[in-house]
C-alpha cells in the first residue's frame, strides 16, 4: 500500500494525542496548573495533528462534513464521530481542571473511555480490510493500542518531569513496562505477517484469476501501457528491498533507545532532559514503523498484475 | 446509506467468457468512450500526450500464460471489471454515504456529489474495480451503464452495457442472475461460472466462465514445429537438386 504521510501522521500522532487523553482523563497527571496546561494542549496537539493530517489524504476535504454520516456501517465514520465527540467531552473536563480546578472524576473517565474506543475506530479502519491480509487480524488493533498508551505514557513522564513531579518515577517506570509490551506485541504482529502473504490467503494469481485450475498462472501482458491508480495505490514497492534495515532502525528509535534512556532517567536522576531525548526518538521510530505497516503491505489486487503465486513468482 | 440492502428484486451483472474473449480491448475501450460522457465527471487521461501519460479505466483487460502440467501453454484473457457483489466492502467502508447498492436491480454506484476521495473503498475491493479519478478526484466504477440499461432514447438493441454491446467475439453477457431462467443463469449453470476470489466473501454477482479443456489428443504438441532436419540424405529430385545446391554452397 502506498504510505502516504498524512496517514502515517494522522495514525501515529491521533493514538499518541487520545492515549494523553485517557492518562489525564483518569488523572495520571499531576494537580499543578503550568502541568495541565501543557499537558492538555499536548494532548490536542497530538490529536489534532493527526485529524487535520488525515484530511490531506481526502481528494475533495471541502465534503468530509459527510464523513460524520455513515456510523452505521464504516469505521472511518465511526471514527470520525468518535474523534470529535472525545474530543469535545475532554474539552468539557479540561474546563473543569484548568478553569474551576475541578477534577470530575465521572467526565474524565468517559473521556479516558471514550478516546480509547477512539484509537479502536482509528485501528479498524486498516483491520476491517480482509484484501490486505497484513492489517486483518487483531494483532492490529492490539498494536495501535499498545504504541498510543507506550506513546502517551512516554509523553506524559517527560512533561511529569519538566514540572518535576514527585511520581515521576512510577510514570517512568510504567513507561518501560509499556514500551516492552507494545513492541512484543508487534513483534506478534510481524510474526503473523510473515505467514499472511496472498498465496497463504488463498489469493495468488492462480486462485485471484480461476485459472489455477488449468495450471501456473503467470501475467503476460499488462492492461496498461503505464502504472495506473490501483498500481500507484495499492502495489507500491519502493523501498521494500530495504524493509529490513528500517525495520531495525523503528526497532532501534523506537524501542531500544527510549528503553535505555527512561532507565537512566528512572536511576541517574537528570530525568526531563533524557525524557526528551527518549520521547523524540521515539516519536521518529513510530514514524518508520507506520511506513513500513503501510509500504509492506500487500493488496490483495496485486495478484492481478504480478505473480504471487511461489511457483512462477 | 452505506449499509448494504437484505434483498434486491435483480442481480443484474456481467458473464464473461474466458473461453472466448480474444482480447482485443474493445470493451475497455467503449466503456471509456460512453462512461466518458455519461453518468458522473468524465474518465480523466492525465498527461495524455506527455511521456507519463495515465488514465481512470473501469474495465482493464490482462493477459496470462497459463501453463497445464502436460501440453503447451495457453494465453488466456482476463476482463477485470467491478462484479457487483452482494456483499460489496466498498460499500460499507464509505464514510460519506456516497457508495450505495440499488434495491431494485443491485447495481453498486458512487454519488459523486458526496465523494470525498478518501479512496477507502477502493482499498476494499480485492478486485481493483475502483479507481479515483485524477482530475476530479471522486471515485470512479463501472455503473453497469445505469444510463444505457433502464434508455428509453435508445434502441432497444443498445439497451445493454457498452462493452456488452461492443464485444465482437460475444464473449461478454449482461442479464439477471438472481433469475434462473435467465440465459446468464443457464450459461453460468451449463459451463461452470465461478466467482473471483471467494475466500473475500463479497458473493460477487459476476460470473466467469472457464475456458474450455483444450484436446490433448496425440496431436496435443502438433503445433510445435519438429527441428529443421540435417545429415539427411534426400533422394530423387530433391537428391538431385541437394546435390546441385552443395556445388555453390
Amino acid at each position: 500500500m502506498h504510505p502516504a504521510a498524512s496517514v502515517i501522521v494522522f495514525t501515529t500522532f491521533s493514538g499518541i494525542g487520545f492515549g494523553l487523553m485517557t492518562l489525564l482523563g483518569l488523572r495520571f497527571g499531576v494537580e499543578n496548573a503550568g502541568f495541565q496546561w501543557t499537558a492538555t494542549v499536548a494532548a490536542y496537539f497530538f490529536a489534532g495533528l493527526g485529524l487535520l493530517s488525515s484530511t490531506l489524504h481526502l481528494r475533495r476535504p471541502d465534503r468530509a462534513w459527510r464523513a460524520f454520516s455513515q456510523w452505521r456501517s464504516s469505521w472511518l465514520s465511526r471514527e470520525g464521530v468518535m474523534s470529535i465527540l472525545t474530543l469535545g467531552v475532554f474539552g468539557l473536563y479540561s474546563i473543569g481542571v484548568l478553569f474551576l480546578n475541578v477534577f470530575d472524576a465521572w467526565l474524565g473517565g468517559i473521556a479516558a473511555i471514550m478516546a480509547l474506543v477512539t484509537i479502536l475506530t482509528t485501528s479498524m479502519i486498516y483491520t476491517q480490510l480482509r484484501t490486505v491480509p497484513r492489517w486483518s487480524t487483531i494483532w492490529t488493533p492490539l498494536a495501535f493500542y499498545g504504541f498510543a498508551i507506550a506513546g502517551s505514557l512516554l509523553l506524559l513522564a517527560t512533561l511529569l518531569a519538566i514540572f518535576g513531579a514527585p511520581h515521576t518515577r512510577s510514570v517512568a517506570q510504567y513507561t518501560m513496562a509499556a514500551l516492552i509490551i507494545a513492541w512484543a506485541i508487534k513483534y506478534g504482529w510481524w510474526q503473523h505477517a510473515e505467514t499472511a502473504t496472498l498465496s497463504a490467503k488463498g489469493s495468488g494469481t492462480g486462485d485471484a484469476t480461476g485459472l489455477g485450475r488449468i495450471g501456473s498462472v503467470r501475467p503476460f501482458e499488462p492492461p496498461n501501457t503505464s502504472p495506473n491508480y490501483l498500481m500507484k495505490e495499492m502495489i507500491y514497492r519502493v523501498g521494500r528491498q530495504r524493509a529490513r534495515a528500517l525495520r531495525r532502525l523503528a526497532f532501534f528509535l523506537g524501542a531500544i533507545a527510549p528503553v535505555i534512556l527512561v532507565a537512566l532517567a528512572i536511576y541517574a536522576g537528570a530525568t526531563a532532559p533524557l525524557l526528551i531525548l527518549a520521547f523524540l526518538l521515539h516519536l521518529t521510530g513510530m514514524l518508520a514503523e507506520r511506513w513500513l505497516f503501510f509500504a509492506e503491505a500487500e493488496h490483495a489486487v496485486g495478484s492481478f498484475y504480478r505473480a504471487t503465486d511461489p511457483a512462477t513468482a | 446509506m452505506t449499509t448494504l440492502p437484505h434483498h434486491t428484486d435483480k442481480k443484474l451483472g456481467l458473464v464473461i467468457d474466458l473461453d472466448i474473449c480474444v482480447g482485443c480491448h474493445a470493451c475497455a475501450v467503449s466503456c471509456k468512450e460512453w462512461n466518458t460522457g455519461a453518468y458522473g465527471a468524465p474518465l480523466s487521461d492525465l498527461h495524455a500526450y506527455g511521456a507519463d501519460p495515465s488514465g481512470t479505466w473501469l474495465n482493464r483487460i490482462h493477459s496470462y500464460e497459463v501453463k497445464p502440467k502436460e501440453g503447451p501453454a495457453q494465453l488466456i484473457h482476463f476482463p477485470r471489471s467491478c462484479l457487483h457483489c452482494e456483499d460489496a466492502p466498498c460499500v460499507t467502508v464509505c464514510p460519506t454515504g456516497a457508495s450505495y447498492k440499488r434495491t431494485e436491480d443491485g447495481i453498486v454506484l458512487v454519488d459523486e456529489d458526496k465523494c470525498m476521495g478518501c479512496g477507502l473503498c477502493a482499498w476494499a475491493c480485492p478486485y481493483g474495480a475502483r479507481e479515483l479519478d485524477g482530475a476530479v478526484g471522486v471515485m470512479k466504477k463501472c455503473t453497469l451503464c445505469v444510463d444505457r440499461i433502464y434508455n428509453d432514447n435508445i434502441p432497444e438493441e443498445d439497451r445493454v452495457p457498452s462493452c456488452v454491446r461492443t464485444c465482437p467475439a460475444n464473449a461478454r453477457h449482461f442479464g439477471d442472475l438472481s433469475d434462473p431462467e435467465s440465459d446468464v443463469s443457464i450459461m453460468v449453470a451449463e459451463r461452470g461460472g465461478y466467482d473471483l476470489m471467494p475466500e473475500q466473501k463479497t458473493k460477487p454477482v459476476n460470473k466467469y466462465l472457464p475456458p474450455r479443456p483444450k484436446t490433448q489428443g496425440a496431436n496435443a504438441n502438433a503445433g510445435f514445429a519438429a527441428p529443421v532436419a540435417e545429415n539427411v540424405q534426400p533422394g530423387g529430385l530433391l537428391g538431385w537438386l541437394d546435390k546441385a545446391l552443395a556445388v555453390i554452397d
